[in-house]
């Protein structure tokens, strides 16, 4: 095992340290023919609907506008990444070096995402990060050619201290799994919850993605607080929802969550979901116009419902397109192409957002509620809440 | 933590002891009598879980799927012993950690072959769907008493089978002295072939059982085969009764650990094995 990690990531390095060299001519050819777009997502594994998602909302945002960007014709490379943090860097780097991108749209995991972002800030490649919210990337280790176009981890908790407090709810207890994802989860519960004048009693948690609740539900249970918040998502939240309400804590500690804990899930959860409350920057039931015409426009090309991820690859594209319209497709014209990125509103099904010094978005968070297996959208938790961005030194 | 949920987390801790006697039983008997030291017994585990998804997927019952899934797997390791293990059980332990190791990747790989890589749950069936309240705000899943009620069945049987019967005697005087018990007729062969099919069938079954309350996903034998050399170590190796204890001990720890001390509960379980070796290095139970 040692030795096989070592060699992986000897290779790995040395392929880092390859590109930081080699990349330069790569880039000044981007003047003339088809802009060449890298798309480096998890097409299987547990995560490939997600990267399915991305990518047609990413196609769907630049078919609206004729299939070009700036009025140049566009070629799709794509490296499924297989949500494999130890091939992060040589992934990222068949489509920076050998396919010679312009722009990398990728990823959604947060470890292979590091993988992308090493590669991007030695090599100036435009990086869009589709889902992936790894703080460091728009905090300490911010780039000017990375910009972020979904959430930062911290983001959707930041919103539920403050509603939670005012259906008075004072005492919580905060549950999540031990990694990265969520202890950034939990910073931005932490910090809104106190502020709001809450008190966090306890904070449970056990290893990625270890699902045996039991003991700690018990616990949740002895301590009776007045609500209990959590940062979950995929198979992890549907079997956390289904614990919670088997060992009898449904109705009696009412449940939050960060919006992930019930996105995709409610079919599996069935009724053990409802009431639960949750915080997002999307909510499938928004009544808008926009998010209307485009959830529309999506099912009718995909024949498929869309989801928060197909709407942050949609706003992916967006950004790209309002980029690349800026500098009429010369993307080897960078200060102006990150300036005209930097200032862009993007008009998204979500709800218009702006992009952050750092850039990550300034985005209005929904408050939602399960009703029937659906995520309804009962109002707006907090209004254009944008990441702190700390340490962040653009250069 | 008052009285009854201090109960309560005890039944926890019990019950994940249990399911770990019955992962580290199978590990234990199969060093102790045939000197293999397997690393793939986790996922002997894995097989059982993802047998129980797509069997009660495929019947509609996880009762049918329970007993499929043991035929099968019992076959499985018949079939491994016959082709594979027979042929390591003189050869150092190095060539067998080698060859297990091995088996750990082949394995995954028609894991993900044959069922993909997504986490799946199973259904818990409905006669056991229920919960029965205890507190004023806590209910206990039925299923969890189910799992422990099998658990103790077969470790009760696993106790009569080696210390009651005429097999378990021979299955004993082989781990004693091989060469004598095959000079007293004993079909030691056999005897190997039948100690690795229960070893297997052990896993296989507390995959079985676990699946409805731990999902299935990729990778999940090689997790709990680390704690299952925990227990084997702690309890001595080779020694039955000492998995049993080590595995209580352990399922007590971890669960109170969790609740008690939650920023160092990835570690207890291993403090706990280090100061145990530290005072009697051989385990609790020596052979």
């Amino acid at each position: 095992m040692t030795t096989r990690r070592l060699l992986l990531s000897r290779s790995a390095a040395l392929i880092g340290a390859t590109s930081t060299g080699l990349l330069l001519p790569a880039i000044t050819h981007a003047q003339s023919g088809k802009i060449r777009v890298g798309l480096m997502l998890p097409y299987t594994g547990t995560f490939a609907q997600l990267g399915v998602a991305i990518e047609n909302g990413f196609r769907l945002a630049v078919d609206e506008q004729g299939g070009k960007l700036g009025g140049r014709e566009i070629e799709y490379f794509k490296v499924d990444d297989e949500s494999e943090p130890s091939k992060g860097i040589e992934n990222a780097n068949k489509l920076v070096q050998r396919d010679k991108v312009d722009v990398l749209v990728g990823t959604v995991h947060s470890g292979v995402q590091m993988g992308i972002h090493k590669v991007a800030r030695d090599s100036g490649v435009l990086s869009l990060i589709p889902n992936a919210g790894v703080h460091i990337a728009t905090r300490a280790q911010c780039a000017p050619n990375v910009f972020r176009t979904s959430f930062s981890n911290s983001q959707p908790t930041r919103a539920l201290g403050a509603a939670m407090v005012a259906k008075g709810h004072k005492k919580a207890v905060w549950i999540t799994w031990k990694y990265a994802a969520g202890d950034e989860a939990f910073e931005g519960f932490k910090e809104s919850y106190t502020a709001a004048g809450g008190t966090i009693v306890k904070e449970l948690g056990l290893p990625f993605p270890n699902v045996e609740f039991q003991a700690l539900l018990t616990e949740i249970a002895a301590l009776k607080p007045d609500a209990v918040a959590c940062f979950f998502a995929g198979g992890g939240a549907a079997k956390f929802i289904k614990d919670y309400a088997a060992a009898g804590l449904k109705g009696k500690i009412p449940l939050y969550g960060s919006g992930f804990l019930t996105e995709g899930v409610l079919d599996a959860a069935g009724p053990a979901a409802d009431g639960i409350f949750t915080t997002l920057h999307y909510g499938d039931a928004i009544e808008t116009p926009r998010n209307k015409a485009f959830r529309l426009a999506y099912a009718k090309t995909f024949k498929l419902q869309p989801d928060v991820y197909a709407v942050q690859g949609y706003d992916t594209g967006l950004l790209l397109v309002q980029g690349a319209n800026a500098v009429k497709g010369d993307l080897g014209n960078k200060a102006a192409l990150y300036k005209a990125m930097e200032s862009a509103t993007i008009d998204s099904p979500r709800g218009k957002w702006t992009m952050s010094k750092s850039h990550n978005p300034v985005q209005d968070m929904y408050l939602r509620v399960v009703e029937n297996k659906e995520n309804k959208v009962i109002g707006i938790a907090a209004k254009a809440l944008a990441d702190s961005g700390a340490g962040c030194k653009m250069t | 933590m008052d009285f009854p949920t201090f109960l309560i987390q005890l039944l926890n801790s019990v019950q994940y002891g249990l399911l770990l006697f019955m992962l580290a039983a199978g590990l234990t008997l199969i060093f102790g009598i045939m000197g293999v030291v397997n690393l793939a017994h986790g996922s002997f585990y894995m097989l059982g879980a993802y047998l129980a998804y797509a069997l009660s997927t495929l019947f509609g019952s996880l009762t049918l799927a329970i007993i499929a899934g043991v035929a099968l797997s019992v076959a499985f390791g018949l079939l491994l012993e016959r082709l594979l293990f027979r042929h390591f059980y003189q050869r150092d332990h190095l060539d067998q950690v080698l060859l297990t190791f091995g088996l750990i990747y082949v394995f995954e790989e028609m894991r993900s072959i044959l069922w993909g890589d997504d986490v799946h749950g199973v259904k818990i069936p409905d006669l056991l769907g229920g919960s029965i309240p205890l507190t004023d705000n806590l209910s206990y899943p039925v299923y969890r008493l189910f799992m422990s009620g099998v658990c103790i069945a077969l470790a009760l049987g696993l106790y009569l089978l080696i210390s009651k019967t005429r097999l378990g005697m021979k299955i004993r005087a082989g781990a004693f002295n091989r060469d004598m018990a095959e000079a007293l007729g004993i079909n030691i062969k056999l005897i190997h072939a039948v100690v690795f099919a229960l070893g297997v069938g052990l896993a296989a079954v507390a995959g079985i059982i676990a699946a409805p309350i731990s999902s299935v996903y990729p990778n999940m034998g090689s997790q709990v085969l680390i704690m299952c050399f925990v227990v084997v170590v702690i309890g001595g190796i080779g020694s039955v009764r000492g998995a049993l204890v080590a595995a209580l001990l352990v399922g007590v720890v971890d669960t109170f650990g969790k609740v008690l001390l939650p920023q160092v509960a990835g570690m207890l379980v291993y403090m706990l094995m280090a100061a145990v070796l530290l005072w009697k290095p051989e385990g609790l139970f020596k052979q």
